[in-house]
């Protein structure tokens, strides 16, 4: 087999902290080879070096045998070398049109709007994609802003093609048109190193994989060599298990009650339909149904985020759907959501800053002077308990990798002890790892007697984790589930709209 | 009487239209330049000085484009490459070029040029005939100015442009060089801003005068926020402000009882009314300004 794309001894540092070290592996011509680590394992340092945005301070690469110095994302692609960056690299104000057409490689100096519009959207048909070439770019939801940063790489031609974490914010449907995708581009004979924390995808794309510990290789597996249980066992030390034996039931009283609840939604998603669901106390509910059924405006109406316009949400009984009511219950809670750049962070604040964001106005750690001693003592506490991997002291949060921001945010909000917790696809972006720590997390203050909203589409985590299963399709709660009376099969196709099992 | 109105607007408003649509080009680079003060008195004395010394107007202006150039891509060179903080960097560049102006302009105080003449073509129709008969520059600044609208939305480099302003990382990504596109544009701005320095020395009142900018340069950085940096609500803030303030003159030299100052003040509260009327008749949702406006660019600092 060719090789095309040869790494040796590949070292990076950031101030005193080393994200890459000695890393070496060989890109063969035709395969796709999948980068597996922790989060903070150095993964989309390494894929930045080949892109040209950081300079590695050690090494060589090797480009169809030949040596390359990359200084800059132009040569990158010179070398036919493009990549899906996992912090987009898409720009907000422009629109989706403008945002495409920076990308592409050969145009003319005047825009001929229609010519390119008609490239971009046989693109888009491909994917099933329905997205108007014309909004500025923030006003898409973030899978749909995932997929134009997928399609700015698909319409040039590249040799090498780097996915750091494509899938995370993808539905199941959606991944799957794009490894349908993928797997044509190899067999054109291109090559793609791509990166997911999903086991089950990996196992399914991937021709080699290369593990990736603090910043080394610890082992490169054939195809022949790998099954999940392995891979887990390599990543996190255990094989992983289905369900949780949880000692510890959800109480018979009820905790919160939606009734015939409306609520809009911005962006032409699912709004919220008649919608009702029940919350025992100490429970974890699972939300389950393809993104953009609703999630999102029920995150947001349970977080205080959006006002719905009709129906009632009752807390212990009481009324709190509008007034002072409601606002001293949004205070009691706990939110992780979804654009956790945009949302869950202070992304020029250090990780400590961020962490205190909540409680800053605690005695011990500040009131009108923050007490810098007591907030770094409380941080480190957190940041241990949740192994959140620094890299650079005191730097700001934006420079962490991406699953280490999540743990940032959700060891922020549940550090308070808040009765409910309203958690949009938490474990996104997460290593398995870190997965299962934060399972285990939302069960231990579950003990405590915190009920949990437990929204995700990922069926294997809802079904380890959850105590009951809604089902959610078009802004409905299509019913409830016990996952030990119930099986996958038919949740998948409640949350396609099909009801009847046939 | 209306017709010397609208001819003081025009005359007043094109020196600060020139600045402004130059500041509005280093802008959407990402590049923030307080310097534009300083870059139309550079302007001014190296227009009114080689025309002095050469006898040519032509020769003048671009001697004033080039060294305004110049003398601007000190900062783009600072503000880029070197990382300086561009706020620091541009007020710099308004002490140096008053001072270097003030001090090499000695000699050229009280000299005389002939400055240059209007067209003069259509006789005595109202409204028109002021519209009609201004000098080249005028008509020059509005080309410039439509030429600058169709590169920044029409054509490739124009996208360019404007994506190194808006998110330099998704520009570099795209192989476009975050640093030379912002020098550029630093480079090409500043040139534009002294043809409006020398539009004052060379047109508008044939003489050299120290600091005789006056605050145009200062009115024309905040005009880039009014007109939402939109060059073609530059023209309505350009004229609007300049013609207000050389009417109001105007008004004074003919006595009238209103305060002195209520009518020196009158030009900024009519731009600034104006400006916000038609930026709220907008879609609202539209943000002009540049989303890394005055952040250096460096690459391995993540988004
Ligand atoms: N530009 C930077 N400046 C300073 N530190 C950085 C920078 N980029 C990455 N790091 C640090 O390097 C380490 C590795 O980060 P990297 O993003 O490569 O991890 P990753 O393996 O991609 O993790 P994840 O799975 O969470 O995406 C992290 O600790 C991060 O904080
Ligand atoms: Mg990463």
């Amino acid at each position: 087999m060719e090789k095309i794309l040869e790494l040796k001894e590949i070292s990076k540092k950031f101030g005193n902290f080393q994200a890459n070290k000695n890393i070496s592996f060989d890109l063969y011509k035709g395969e796709i080879l999948t980068i597996l680590g922790e989060n903070g394992a150095g993964k989309s340092t390494l894929m930045n070096i080949i892109t040209g945005f950081y300079r590695s301070d050690d090494g060589e690469i090797y480009v169809n045998g030949k040596k390359v110095t990359l200084t800059s994302p132009k040569d990158a692609i010179k070398h036919g070398i493009g990549m899906v960056h996992q912090h987009f690299m898409l720009v907000k104000n422009l629109t989706v049109f403008e945002n495409l057409l920076v990308a592409l490689k050969d145009k003319r100096f005047i825009i001929n709007k229609n010519r390119y519009a008609n490239i971009f959207l046989n693109i888009f048909k491909k994917f099933n994609l329905n997205i108007d070439l014309d909004l500025p770019l923030w006003k898409l939801s973030i899978g749909e802003q995932q997929w134009i940063e997928i399609i700015k790489l698909l319409i040039n031609d590249c040799q090498i093609l780097i996915l750091d974490e494509p899938t995370t914010l993808l539905t199941p449907q959606e991944t799957e048109f794009l490894f349908k995708f993928l797997f044509e581009l190899k067999k054109e004979g291109k090559s793609i190193i791509f990166i997911s924390h999903k086991i089950k995808e990996v196992m399914e794309v991937s021709d080699r994989i290369v593990i990736l510990k603090k910043g080394e290789v610890v082992s490169i597996l054939n195809k022949e060599d790998f099954n999940e249980n392995r891979i887990s066992h390599l990543m996190v030390g255990t094989v992983l298990k289905n369900k949780y034996d949880k000692d510890v039931k959800p109480s018979d009283d009820l905790l919160l009650e939606i009734s015939n609840l409306y609520a809009k939604n911005d962006k032409g998603l699912a709004d919220l339909q008649d919608f009702n669901l029940v919350v025992r106390k100490s429970e974890i509910l699972g939300i389950a149904g393809i993104s953009g059924n609703g999630q999102k405006a029920l995150a947001e109406v349970l977080t205080g985020l959006k006002d719905p316009y009709k129906g009632k949400i009752s807390l212990n009984g009481i009324d709190i759907t509008y007034g002072t009511a409601r606002q001293k219950y949004i205070h009691g809670i706990a939110h992780i959501p979804e654009d956790r750049k945009a949302m869950g962070i202070a992304p020029d604040l250090t990780v400590e800053e961020n962490l205190i964001l909540k409680n800053f106005k605690d005695k011990e750690l500040g009131g009108i002077l923050l007490n810098r001693k007591n907030i770094n003592r409380y941080a480190n506490d957190l940041v241990e308990k949740f192994n959140i991997q620094y890299g650079v002291k005191n730097a700001p949060v934006r420079l962490l990798s991406g699953g280490n921001i999540q743990k940032v945010i959700i060891a922020r909000e549940l550090s308070e002890n808040p009765t409910i917790l309203v958690a949009l696809y938490p474990t996104r972006g997460l290593d398995i790892g870190s997965q299962e720590f934060i399972h285990q997390t939302i069960i231990e203050h579950q003990k405590k007697g915190m009920s949990t909203i437990y929204i995700s589409e990922d069926l294997d985590e809802l079904f380890k984790i959850s105590d009951r299963i809604a089902v959610i399709f078009r802004g409905k709660n299509m019913g409830y589930f016990e996952p030990d009376n119930v099986d996958k099969k038919t949740i998948g196709k409640m949350m396609g709209g099909i009801i009847k099992d046939d | 009487m209306l017709d010397i109105i609208i001819d003081t607007t025009i005359r007043a408003g094109t020196p600060i239209l020139y600045a402004t649509i130059g500041a509005i080009i280093m802008e959407k680079s990402g590049i923030i330049n307080l310097g534009i003060e300083g870059l139309m008195l550079i302007g001014a004395l190296s227009g009114f000085y080689f025309t002095f010394i050469t006898n040519s107007l032509l020769i003048g202006f671009l001697a004033a484009i080039l060294l305004s150039a110049a003398a601007g891509s000190i900062h783009g060179i600072l503000t880029t490459y070197l990382k300086a903080n561009q706020i620091v960097s541009g007020l710099a560049l308004t002490m140096f070029g008053t001072g270097i102006t003030a001090m090499l302009g000695k000699s050229m105080v009280g000299e005389n040029i002939r400055g240059l003449e209007r067209i003069n073509t259509v006789k005595d129709i109202p409204f028109l005939s002021p519209v009609l008969n201004q000098d080249i520059m005028v008509y020059i600044s509005i080309l410039l100015l439509l030429l600058i609208h169709f590169f920044l939305y029409r054509t490739t480099i124009g996208l360019n442009l404007r994506t190194v302003g808006e998110n330099p990382y998704a520009a570099d990504n795209a192989g476009i060089n975050v640093h030379l596109y912002r020098l550029f544009a630093v480079v090409i701005g500043s040139g534009i801003v002294g043809l409006g320095g020398a539009y004052l020395s060379l047109v508008y009142t044939p003489l050299w005068i120290e600091n005789m900018s006056a605050g145009r340069g200062w009115i024309a950085v905040a005009l880039v926020i009014f007109s939402n940096w939109d060059v073609r609500k530059a023209l309505i803030g350009s004229y609007l402000f300049g013609g207000i303030a050389a009417n109001q003159l105007r008004l004074q030299a003919m006595g009238t009882n209103i305060p002195v100052q209520i009518l020196q003040s009158l030009p900024y509260l009519f731009t600034i009314l104006v400006l916000i009327i038609s930026s709220l008749k907008n879609d609202s949702t539209k943000q002009n300004q540049p989303e890394s406006l005055g952040n250096p660019y460096d690459r391995e600092d993540r988004v």
